[in-house]
């Protein structure tokens, strides 16, 4: 479950965690822009810096850091993938150029990766929720979405809970090899499905018990307001992505070239 | 035996839920285990089947430390009834949920019908028993874990708020079938909120409170202590209560029972010639 | 005025069920009323709550037959949700009712589902929180307390939306004493000050029975007896069914068994106590 980790939100007070999630998503918008339009590894690398304080301003970096390494096995995937591809093509040659590309590809998953962990975990679903409805989105699609996002986490609540009210009668789920622990999983499978429905019901149950449905317009507890420190956010962001812009089409980027390789 | 040792116990949140407990609780003891709300009973208990393992310190039962085993391997020896019936119930009928710890464990067929009959019986959850548990109402839930973990009859058993919405004859049953296991040599560990249940069992009583275990005494002496008690949020039963409002009646303070109490006053009452007399 | 609850030749019986549920129940509640409803487990409690906010028939269906008015409005006729506007249900396991991220939030949902203006919710919020003691918790997510922790913000979220009837389903069954006794305290100024009705669901009747002003004992779907509290307490069939009397009756009757007869049976350690040293002078 730790993948999950990197998008599961974590309540703590910094100031990532006190901007408007809106900001939040246009400055992980920008980012994942950049990564798109660049391939060159100095602007990535320079994007992937530029990450670093954020992470650590938001306290965040032991959930990052589950998530960057539950993302390994992808990444590892992107890197080989292109080189190997990329050496067939080349008619078996390993050129700077395309270990320079491989690793490129590499990073920019990891920024991609980074910058939306860094908005989910900052961000929490109500909060989320609220910059939808004050879109002009109509609630039950925001509600549909927050629950959406919440379901993760609930789902491995849930099973958690079976797993546990199992073994304390007495499967064994903790023992064996691979397979057979897989293969004790299954028990695991129906009641859970039939427990998501339940709560599903009982979760409806509840909220019509408590109103929900009596007003077309429904109110929300908290507002969002777009503070000083969200507009000079935002204005950068925008001044960013068109620097960036015109840069792709103006500017020569320098290309590093890895010694005792053919460029 | 169930050994307790310098256990703290910190939430993934950050909640401190036990801090620093030290306990032993022998083969065939009777306890109760009180204290307010989130005073960490809950988060107890669930370290003795292995549920939890103590971020510090160590649980050991008969011997072996948690850590080193598995919780399916403790459960033969530690029945865990848990407070949330919702928690412990997943079988599509009743019948299969007392069924489910039988077979793991691996009773013989034969013996899975007896004990199965037996438990359904005992707890009047016969007319359930093709029924999914979840149609049932809160008391007969509650009915069901508890059959559950009956129904293998383990050497250690851990019951976290068995009483809840049970009316007061299931209580009687119930309670009279702790003592039978008890007298058995069972060990039986009781979480509750229900002091008047309590005060009907008269376990050891351990008081619990913010984590930290602030009484450990007979239920006489536990539950008279009305100062300690606060401080778990926690007040004597009703009879302690009277006792210790008359204490100048001449009257011994720390009663609990009402049969006692019946003897006493009685005494007080129609004996008050009596008394003049000797 | 009406009555907060009148309810006439109730018969239910939940979808696929032979049985009845609730067999030919009549029941006139008025309004200021605190009343308990007790009885064995399985008798059918939660049922009749569930009927008096519409949850039967709208949601569980099966077949319902008679009336059930409750603040002025018919059950069968109005949705779950503009009922919820008058009658304040609290659900037996306190975990089913909880779904928001953090306490505050779920505290709010059904004041946010009536439109009410941002300040009056807030203000209602806060006043809840208080009340039921659950502001420190207001962060936290409501999966991650304890037991008794959840049934005060299941509480607290209720009575936020001010409604005129509020029913509780064991309201105290993972309550600790203390909290028990704050919560009834809590309930009885809501019900004296502002004529709040009350209906109760509670097994153990020692902490409860001196807020009470009537009990109704429930048996296999039918009411079996329903009167003041003293007069139903001391009653030795409510006790032959398992209804658990507070210990001081119980002394009390052991007392008559045996040839002592005291004034009149006490149902709480201050009246035992007063009959007693009268007794004694
Ligand atoms: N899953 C969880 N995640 C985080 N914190 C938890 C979790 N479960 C319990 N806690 C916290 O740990 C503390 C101890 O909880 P525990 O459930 O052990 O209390 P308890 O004594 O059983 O209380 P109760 O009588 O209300 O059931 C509480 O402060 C509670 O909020
Ligand atoms: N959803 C349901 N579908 C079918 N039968 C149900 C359902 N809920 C409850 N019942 C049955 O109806 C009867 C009455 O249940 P109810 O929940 O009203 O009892 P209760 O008096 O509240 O008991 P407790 O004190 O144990 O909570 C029980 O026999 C129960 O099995
Ligand atoms: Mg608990
Ligand atoms: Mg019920």
């Amino acid at each position: 479950m730790k993948v999950f980790e990197g998008l599961k939100f974590s309540r703590k007070t910094s100031i990532i965690h006190f901007l408007d999630p809106r900001t939040k998503f246009l400055v992980s918008c920008v980012i994942f822009l950049i990564s798109l339009i660049f391939s060159e590894l100095i602007i990535l690398s320079i994007l992937f810096v530029a990450q670093i304080p954020l992470i650590l301003l938001a306290k965040i970096q032991r959930e990052w850091s589950h998530s960057i390494r539950g993302g390994a096995f992808l990444i590892i995937i992107i890197l080989s993938t292109n080189l190997i591809f990329g050496y067939i093509s080349n008619n078996f040659q390993l050129t700077s150029r395309l270990l320079i590309h491989s690793i490129a590809m590499a990073f920019r998953f990891i920024i991609i990766t980074s910058s939306f962990s860094i908005f989910f975990l900052t961000t929490s679903p109500d909060n989320l929720s609220l910059a939808l409805e004050q879109s002009h989105i109509p609630y039950e699609f925001c509600f549909a979405f927050t629950t959406a996002v919440r379901f993760v986490p609930v789902l491995a609540n849930e099973a958690q809970t079976i797993i546990d009210a199992q073994r304390s009668r007495g499967l064994e789920v903790e023992k064996g090899n691979f397979l057979k622990r897989v293969r004790k999983y299954i028990p695991l499978l129906i009641p859970l499905i039939v427990n998501a429905i339940r709560r599903s019901l009982e979760l409806a149950e509840a909220m019509e018990s408590r109103a929900f449905g009596a007003k077309k317009q429904r109110t929300n507890i908290y507002s969002l307001k777009i503070k000083k420190a969200d507009s000079i956010i935002i204005i950068s962001s925008l001044i960013i992505i068109f620097l960036a812009i015109y840069s792709k089409f103006n500017l020569q980027i320098p290309i590093i070239q890895i010694p005792l390789l053919p460029p | 035996m169930i050994k307790v040792e310098n256990a703290f116990f910190t939430y993934p949140s950050g909640v401190k839920a036990l801090e620093g407990l030290n306990l032993e609780i022998q083969d065939g003891e009777f306890i109760g285990i009180m204290g307010e709300n989130g005073a960490g009973k809950t988060t107890l208990v669930k370290h003795f089947n292995g549920l939890l393992k103590p971020t510090n310190g160590s649980i050991y039962i008969n011997g072996k430390n948690t850590r080193e085993t598995t919780v399916a391997e403790l459960s033969k020896n530690v029945g865990l009834v848990f407070q949330n019936p919702d928690h412990q119930l997943f079988c599509e009928t009743v019948e299969e949920e007392v069924t489910f710890g039988l077979k793991n464990f691996g009773f013989a067929e034969e013996k899975i019908v007896e004990r199965t009959d037996w438990v359904l019986n005992f707890l009047e959850l016969e007319r359930y028993r093709k029924s999914s548990p979840f149609i049932l109402s809160g008391g007969e839930r509650k009915r069901v874990a508890l059959a559950a973990v009956l129904a293998w009859d383990p050497n250690i058993l851990v019951l976290d708020e068995p009483t809840i919405g049970q009316d007061y004859l299931q209580k009687e049953r119930l309670r009279q079938y702790i003592e039978q296991l008890n007298g058995q040599g069972r060990t039986v560990i009781i979480v509750t909120h229900d002091i008047e249940f309590i005060a009907e069992c008269k376990p050891r009583i351990i008081v619990l409170s913010k984590g930290k275990i602030i009484n450990y005494a007979t239920a006489k002496e536990a539950l008279t202590n009305s100062e300690n008690l606060s401080k778990a949020s926690i007040f004597p039963p009703q009879i302690a209560q009277l006792f210790t409002q008359i204490a100048d009646l001449g009257l011994p303070k720390d009663v609990i029972d009402v049969y006692e109490a019946k003897v006493l006053i009685e005494n007080l009452l129609k004996g008050g010639k009596r008394n003049e007399g000797v | 005025m009406s009555p907060a609850i009148e309810v006439r030749n109730l018969f239910y019986s939940y979808p696929g069920a032979e049985k009845h549920t609730l067999e030919n129940i009549n029941l006139v509640i008025e309004r200021g009323d605190f009343v308990v409803l007790t009885g064995p487990s399985g008798c059918g409690k939660t049922t009749l709550c569930r009927c008096l906010n519409g949850l039967i028939p709208h949601f569980y269906g099966g077949k319902f037959n008679g009336t059930v008015i409750v603040d002025g409005l018919s059950v069968k006729d109005h949705p779950i949700s503009a009922l919820a506007q008058h009658v304040g249900f609290v659900f037996q396991n306190p975990e089913n009712q909880l779904f928001a991220l953090s306490v505050e939030k779920d505290i709010a949902f059904g004041l946010e589902n009536l439109a009410l203006p941002r300040a009056e919710i807030i203000k209602r919020v806060k006043w809840a929180m208080k009340i039921t003691g659950v502001t420190e918790l207001r962060e936290n997510a409501p999966h991650e307390l304890s037991g008794g922790q959840q049934q005060r913000v299941a509480i607290a979220s209720v009575l936020a939306m001010n409604p005129h009837v509020m029913v509780l389903d064991e309201p105290t069954s993972f309550l600790d004493p203390m909290s028990s006794k704050q919560l009834f305290e809590v309930i009885q100024t809501l019900n004296k000050e502002t004529r709040l009705t009350i209906i109760l669901v509670e097994h153990r009747l020692d902490l409860l029975s001196p807020y009470a002003k009537r009990i109704i004992v429930m048996d296999e779907g039918k009411i079996i007896a329903d009167g003041s509290p003293r007069s139903i307490l001391s009653s030795k069939k409510v006790f032959s069914l398992g209804v658990g009397i507070p210990k001081v009756t119980r002394l009390y009757q052991l007392l008559l068994e045996n040839g002592v007869s005291l004034d009149s049976p006490p149902i709480s350690v201050k009246e035992l106590e007063r009959e007693l040293r009268r007794r004694i002078i």
